[in-house]
Formats: structure tokens, sequence, C-alpha cells
């Protein structure tokens, strides 16, 4: 990688002394004292770390504060050791012209990582989101010329989000939706696992090269499988033992969520494996269904989120499909006594409630 | 326009905000405020389940994230009557006030010291000298000469790598930035320790929610998290007693540390309590249920009228009529159509973009995506702050005994760090947390309050779950026709209300009437300006070029516009009307 990729406003075939004069500009830019000029100039020659320019647009900076909660890198490693942040709206020092100039900066040096967080409005001119006075889609085309790749950071970015659920009101979409020359790699999540993000960044940086990814744009290493092949609870789902309802006798023995709405059997994610905050939980774990945030439109094609999926087939013995009604009965018929010595209190009256929302 | 300076973006604040003010003779004479994106959730919300509505709504903000999710299962609840068991109130109380501890801490060090804190000076610090002075007003384990000099290093070769990042062209060396470069170093070296602390936070809401940002463990009626002491996969002993100790180093951080910080800066930057004062009506609602009803509560709520606080009035419950009958939205100036005044539950909001012409905000007409939420005092109605200014104010005022015992504790700190500094302490009393450093302050006493608060939840928790109770959901019931309900929650950054209308089960109408809306929002119908603009007029600017004391201001908020402007609601009617493009 050569200075010109991180530093590149400054040109390499300029004299020594015109190099010297643009690096006291670009001291003065950056608001440092005169007398680091000779630092800046050392670091234009060999600059270390590849410039990232975060651009936010419809989102709820969900995804930026998943990193706030990421251990490896953490934030603090991330921005100091690794990359250089040149432009993000949310941690930046510098606002309003000084930002703008920022951005303006970054993008004239070009090749940097284009990070987009959020969807982007379509409709009536783009008017619903607009920064500095200029719509999100115009920033987004004028940021990717540059880019040497884009990642879209959260399922909002990936393929419209929230915002797009129906009616989408706004327009919204994701940004491969609007780029079509830059290669996009999407990162989706409500917000994604920050590990999943770091990965990519982490990726592309040692093998300079971007991961492969399915037919969603989605890396493999962390959208390869389905939640419910890896998911802690499958043997329950395989052996017919279902929570009926939240704080049942299913439920607290940590059976499957299967009846109470988890979408795992049709969402490809890594967060059984991954799981999050470092302290070894994902929804399933507490007692909650995946919502399959990770798919385009689950908040349209995942919703109820606490009814279950229609067409999924259940082992019942003997090999056909089996209503999950009957076997989730049967199921807890075996285990109701030994829970109800165990807890002691209230479960009998849950037991015979059963859940009303179902068939 | 040459006389306006624009502001936009306004940076380290969740999501698109402009602020366009006035100078003159080095004051800022006029302010305005405009949010720039909108989202239309609430139109998206329609004709769906509303045990699926805190999902949708939680996405509103990932910043704020819980707060929706919160306020909106509330909602419903309210519409239902609907109790909430014991234990699951417990576990939200749990993530109520550790949100609002992570909240608080980003806040302050990440998104609103660089205002106040000159990055590049702290390079000129004697990091012994920086030891000294940090054990002249707080008792930090993590301080020490070895520790500031191993964050001065760090930083030194981080700037002479020339990449500067996020600290690009911040306001280094700006004439209004007044820290010694001891102190710099110190709250930079906290900036780092507060990145690990603000974690611990949202590591024991992980624990109860499944993940966060956007925790997964909410329904209409309780919670999803699986209780039970005697099996693996459920919220068992090991589990409590994570959460526990994350929640004793949180308040330790909170204690020793951020709470003595911003009593420093305070104290430094004395001639700036005279500032940011702005809209002195304060509005903050009782939060932390002690029964399943929401009739009792942990931390207080009311009205304070004017700045006085013998004015408090106290909100009661989560049927308190005080609250629920009394606020209203304009939209003069907002981009909808219409210049009504409604009650939440019967706004029907249909989007009018304008534009700014000519590039400046046209103080007749419309100007934000904001909306202006005011409060009806007999046949008129009123803006107010929300906040942890208002909440500390409406509690020590109502004799809340925490909020009473930190308050008074760090008035007396201040005095004495200021005497320290050479500085007269008076006018220091309660009234001077009304300012822009005042707010920082009163948030820092909030969080402060709500260290201990959360471990009095968990103890709760814990001693019901021993006596064998080890419910968490009460499943809803839609009845036939029309039912609505108001959700209310004490946010990190004020007052937070979603209003519902079910009809036959399904989402007819959503409005949420959120902190930021309250804060941001733009003048109303008798030109009465939100609290941003009122509290940026009378500040000193001393560069209209670098407009660092706007910034200070309106950061002293914790402004969130994702939150801001959300929704709307347009009861069917076609979308959109766009004028100028």
């Amino acid at each position: 990688m050569n200075r010109s990729l991180f530093l590149g406003g400054i040109p390499k075939t300029i004299s020594r002394r015109g190099f010297l004069r643009a690096c006291a500009i670009a001291t003065a830019a950056m608001g440092l004292p005169m007398e680091m000029v000779p630092k800046v100039a050392e670091a234009a020659s060999d600059p270390k770390r590849p410039s990232v320019v975060w651009l936010h647009f419809q989102e709820c900076t969900g995804c930026s504060e998943s990193l706030l909660r990421a251990s490896h890198p953490d934030l603090a490693t991330l921005i100091l050791d690794l990359i250089s942040l040149d432009y993000h709206e949310t941690l930046a020092a510098a606002a309003g012209k000084q930002m703008e100039e920022n951005l303006e900066r970054a993008i004239e040096r070009g090749n940097y990582v284009l990070v987009v967080e959020g969807g982007i409005p379509l409709k009536d001119g783009g008017i619903y989101c607009k920064i500095a006075g200029k719509t999100a889609v115009e920033i987004l085309k004028k940021a990717s010329e540059k880019a040497l790749a884009i990642i879209a950071i959260g399922t909002c970015a990936a393929y419209g989000g929230v915002q797009a659920a129906k009616p989408n009101p706004t327009g919204a979409v994701g940004v491969s939706e609007i780029i079509k020359d830059k290669p996009i790699i999407n990162v989706p999540g409500c917000p994604p696992n920050p590990h999943n993000f770091l990965s990519t960044v982490l990726y592309f940086l040692t093998f300079k090269k971007l991961p492969p990814t399915d037919k969603f744009g989605r890396p493999l290493f962390a959208y390869g499988r389905k939640v419910h092949d890896h998911c802690e609870r499958r043997p329950h789902f395989d052996e017919g033992r279902f929570a009926e309802r939240f704080g049942d006798v299913g439920h607290r023995l940590g059976f499957c969520l299967y009846k109470v709405g988890c979408k795992g059997p049709e969402t490809y994610s890594n967060c059984p494996v991954i799981r999050f905050n470092d302290v070894e939980v994902w929804p399933v774990s507490v007692g909650n269904g995946c919502y399959g945030c990770t798919e385009p439109n689950f908040w349209d094609t995942m919703t109820p989120f606490h009814k279950r999926l229609p067409n999924v087939k259940i082992p019942g013995g003997k090999g056909i499909q089996t209503s999950a009604t009957q076997i989730g009965k049967a199921a807890l018929g075996v285990t109701a006594a030994a829970v109800a010595i165990h807890a002691g209190v209230g479960i009998a009256k849950r037991l015979a409630t059963g859940s009303k929302s179902e068939e | 326009m040459a006389n306006r300076v624009v502001v936009d973006p306004i940076t380290r604040i969740e999501g698109h905000l402009r602020i366009e003010v006035v100078p003159e003779n080095g004051f800022i004479k006029d302010a305005y405020s405009s949010a720039q994106m909108w989202r239309g959730i609430e139109v998206i919300l329609q004709g769906r389940d509303p045990d699926d509505a805190w999902m949708f709504t939680q996405r509103i903000c990932g910043v704020c994230t819980t707060v929706h999710a919160i306020a909106s299962v509330r909602s419903v609840e309210n519409a239902l009557q609907l109790e909430v068991p014991y234990n699951a109130q417990m576990v939200r109380n749990i993530i109520i006030a550790a949100h609002a501890l992570h909240d608080h801490i980003v806040h302050f060090y990440h998104l609103s010291a660089l205002d106040w804190v000159d990055v590049v000076s702290a390079l000129k610090a004697d990091p012994h000298k920086a030891a000294k002075i940090a054990e002249s007003y707080q008792n930090w384990k993590l301080n020490g000469a070895a520790v500031f000099k191993a964050v001065q290093d760090k930083l030194k070769k981080f700037v002479e790598s020339g990449q500067l990042g996020p600290f690009a062209n911040g306001y280094w060396g700006h004439p209004a930035m007044k820290l010694p470069p001891e102190v710099n170093l110190i709250a930079v070296t906290h900036y780092l320790q507060a990145l690990d602390y603000q974690r611990k936070a949202d590591q024991a809401i992980a624990i109860l929610g499944g993940k966060n940002p956007h925790i997964q463990n909410l329904a209409v009626g309780g919670v999803s998290t699986a209780i039970n002491p005697d099996n693996e996969a459920t919220l068992n002993m090991e589990r409590l007693y994570y959460i526990k100790q994350l929640l004793e180093e949180v308040r330790d951080f909170v204690h020793n540390c951020y709470v003595p910080d911003v009593i420093a800066i305070a104290a430094f930057y004395k001639e700036w309590l005279k500032y940011g004062r702005g809209v002195d009506n304060y509005l903050a609602v009782p939060d932390l249920p002690q029964d399943t009803k929401g009739e009792t509560f942990d931390i207080y709520g009311g009205t304070i009228i004017g700045g006085d606080l013998s004015t408090v009035k106290p909100i009661k419950s989560f049927n308190d009529r005080y609250f629920i009958d009394n606020v209203v939205e304009n939209i003069t100036h907002s981009w909808y159509r219409g210049s009504w005044t409604r009650h939440p539950w019967d706004e029907e909001t249909v989007p009018e973009y304008t534009d700014m012409p000519g590039g400046y905000v046209d103080p007749q007409g419309k100007y934000s995506w904001a909306k202006a939420p005011r409060f009806r005092q007999g046949n008129d109605y009123i803006p107010m702050q929300v906040g942890p200014l208002a909440q500390v104010l409406v509690s020590y005022a109502l004799g809340h005994k925490l909020t009473r015992k930190y308050v008074d504790s760090a008035l007396e700190q201040l005095k004495s760090v200021l005497s320290l500094l050479g500085e007269s302490s008076d006018g220091v009393d309660i009234n001077a947390l009304q300012s822009t450093p005042g707010r920082h302050l009163a948030r820092a006493l909030r969080a402060q309050v709500l260290s201990d608060l959360a471990l009095k939840q968990w103890e709760q928790l814990v001693d019901n779950i021993g006596r064998g109770d080890l419910e968490i959901y009460n499943p809803p019931t839609y009845p036939k026709g029309e039912v609505k309900g108001c959700g209310f929650h004490e946010a990190p950054r004020g007052t937070l209300s979603h209003w519902i209308v079910i009809e036959n089960g399904k989402i007819k109408n959503y409005q949420a009437v959120v902190p930021s809306t309250w804060n941001a929002s733009p003048m109303d119908d008798k030109g009465q300006h939100g609290p941003y603009e009122a509290s940026l007029i009378g500040n000193p600017i001393a560069d209209p070029e670098k407009p660092l004391e706007v910034l200070r201001t309106v950061h002293s908020f914790d402004p969130c516009i994702a939150c801001a402007v959300h929704m709307i609601d347009p009861e069917g009617e076609e979308i959109v009307k766009v004028k100028a493009l």
C-alpha cells in the first residue's frame, strides 16, 4: 500500500519543498500545531492505517453503537491502531463546516473503504434524509466513486431495513440497489454482531480481497449456515420438546422456541456460534426466538414475531411431518411432573393455559 | 443572509441535525433547530400486531436502544390495563437502569467531552503533575502517573501518525478551551477507560436481553427471559451474579470517576453556569415501577414551571391523567401539512416538505421534520425541557432521598474544587444546574442515583425468585373494538411517551412523543421556541467560523434526532406533498 493510498491528497511527485508545504497545509487542516509538520511529513511518506469513510443515512446508529460493545478489537484499538476513521458523524470531534471539509478531503484522497449505515430514501428526489443540504443518495454516489470497496453494515444499508417495511413510505433501499460498479459486501443484522463487521474489515485488510459471499452478498464466514443448524436447542427440536408460551414449563426447561416464534429454521447467521457482548448470550439463550434479522425484508416476512413459521417440518417420528401442537403436548406431558416438583409454584396453571395464539 | 451561522451536520449526536444561529456582537441573538431525516415508522406500524410494535419502535434509535421498546410494550399494556409480573418489572428495571448508565457515560466522555477537552493540549501535560491534580478531586483506582504517561505515549504516537481520524479538524487550541494540559490528559485517559465501563453496563443488559444493542427479550405482558435457578439454560444464579458484578463495577466508575470529572469540568468552566438555561419549564415521568400495575416507583416524575422548584406537581402512576391529558403537539413550523395542535391519539400527519428557500430558515415558514410537543397549562400550552436535569429537579423538589443526597454532596464538592482553583462559590446552588454544564452535572447525578437503584432492583429480583416466584409473562388478550393506551418511560434523554390506538387487535394509530422532540422542537404557532433554540439564545460565540459554543449547549441536551423524527400517522391519507426540490 503506497502513501498515496492514505494521504493521497499530497502527491508523491512534487518537489521536497512543495511536499513540505502541502504537509504544513495538511497539519493546519487537522488542527495541529505547526511544530507537528515534520511528523506529518513523515507520516505522509509512510502512512500506516487504511482510510475508512463511514456514512450515516436512514438509521438508528445501532450498528455504530454495536462497535462500542466490541472487544476484539475494541473500539479504541480499531480507531487508534488499525484504521484511520476519517469520517464518522457520531464520533468525530469536528462538526458543520469542518466536518464537511473532512469528508471532502477523504474523498479527494480516495482509496478508502466506504462503510454505509442506514437505508437510502429514493422517493420524492430523496428529500427524506439530508446532510449539509445534500440528499443521502447524492452523498452515497459521490462517496462511492473513489471507494475501494463498500461495506453495507446492518440490514438497512444492505436491504433497506425497517423503513423499507411495507408500505415503505420513503422509498428506502439498500446500497446495492444504487451502486452497481463497486464491490459491495452486506453485513446484515439489526444490528449485526460487531465482530462480523470487524472480521470483514480485517479479512479485507489482511488478505487484500473481499470474502466470498452468498446470493444476498453476505460473507460466508458469518452467514453460511442456518441459525437452526448450530442452535444449542436443536436437540429439543429434534425430540419434539417445545416451549408453548413464555414462562411455561418448557420455557423454564430451556426447550426449543420454535413454537413461540423462533425464525432460526429460515435464517442464515452465526449468532449461536459467535454470540453477543462477550457474555455468552444470544436471544435464544435467554428464552426468546430468533427474529430473522439478517434476512432481507425480515420486517415483513418474519412477522408476527411471536407466531411460529408456517412451513417448517418437525421431526415427529416415522419420518413424516406431524402437527407442532400435538407433538408439543406429548413432550410436555412427560416433563410436567418433574418440573412441578422443582419449581414448586404456578406451573400447573400455566400448563393448563397453553398458548392461545396457536392454531 | 450573511449573518447566519449554519452548523450542519451537528456531529457526536445520533441522527441528522442542523442548527442555524444569528450571531450579534459575539453572542447568539436567535436560533433555529432543524431535524433532517424522516423515516415513517408510524405508517409502517399500521395494521400490524400490537405485540410486534416494540420491535419496530426499538429501531427508532439504536443509541436509545431499549427505551422505545419499553415505552411501546407499556403503551399496549396500558391500553389493555394488563398487569406485568413482578419479576418482569424487575428485569425491565435492571435493563432500564443499566442502559441509562451506559448512555450517560458514553454521552459525557465520547459524545460531549471533546467540546471542553483539548486532546492535543494533553500532549504537553506532565503525567506526575496530572496524578497529583487528579488526587485532589477524585479517588479513582485507575488514576496514576504511570497510567497517564502510557495514555500520553499512545496519544503521541497516534497524533504523530498524522492520521487523526475522528479527531481531525477538531477545535484544538480554540480560545474557548480552558483546561490546563494535565486536566486534559486526565480527561483523555478517562475517555479511554470509559469505553470499558460503558461496555460492562451493556453486558449486564445483554445477559437479560440476549444481545445489545436492541434487546430481544420483551413481550407485551412481561419478558421472555426465562427464570429458573435449577436449569442451565435460564436466568440462574451464575447469570444473576454476573449481572451484579458488572453493575457494581459500573457503579464504582460512576461514583468515583464520572461524577468527580463532571464536577471538575464544571468548576473550570464556571462562567458557563450562566449560559444555556433556555426553557425552564421541566417535565419528567416516574419510572422503575415497584409493583405489577405501575402505581409506586423508585424514581419520581412531575412538572416544574418557570424554574421554580416550589411549583412542582407530581405524576403518580401509569394512569395519571395529569400527564395523559395534557400532552399536545403543534406542527406550524414542521414539515407536515397544516398548523394544528392536537393530542397524540388524535394526530393525523401528512409530510409537506418545503426545503429551505434561499438555504436558510424562514422563521415564518416550516423548517424541521421535528414536531413541537407542548404541555397544556389551563387554556394555554407551553414548551417543556425534558432530560436528566428535569428529572433531577423534579425528584429533588419532591424530596427523593437519594437524589437529594447526591445533589447536595455534588454541590459541596463543586464548591471545594472552586476554592482549590481560587474561585468564588457565589451562586452555586441547585439553581446553577439550570445551565449548559448543569445539564451535564444533572446527568452524572442521575447516573449516580441509578447506579444504586440498579442494584436495588437486582436484590428485589433475587429475593422474589428466592420466594419461588418464577412468573415472567401475562399473555395479552385483545378485545373487539377500539382501545387506547399511553406508555411512558423516563429515558436517558428524558420523558418518552408512546400513544397507541388498537382496533380489533390491530394497530390503528401510533405516535411517539420523544425526549429529543420536546427538546429539539421548532417554534410553535405562538412563536415559542423549543429548548435547544431557547438555550442557544444569549450564548457567547467567539468565532462564527468555528462555533464550538453552539456544540457545547446543543450537546448538553444529548440530542437524538432519529428519535425526534421517527414517524407519522396519516390515517390512510396520501403520504407526500413536495413543494420545492
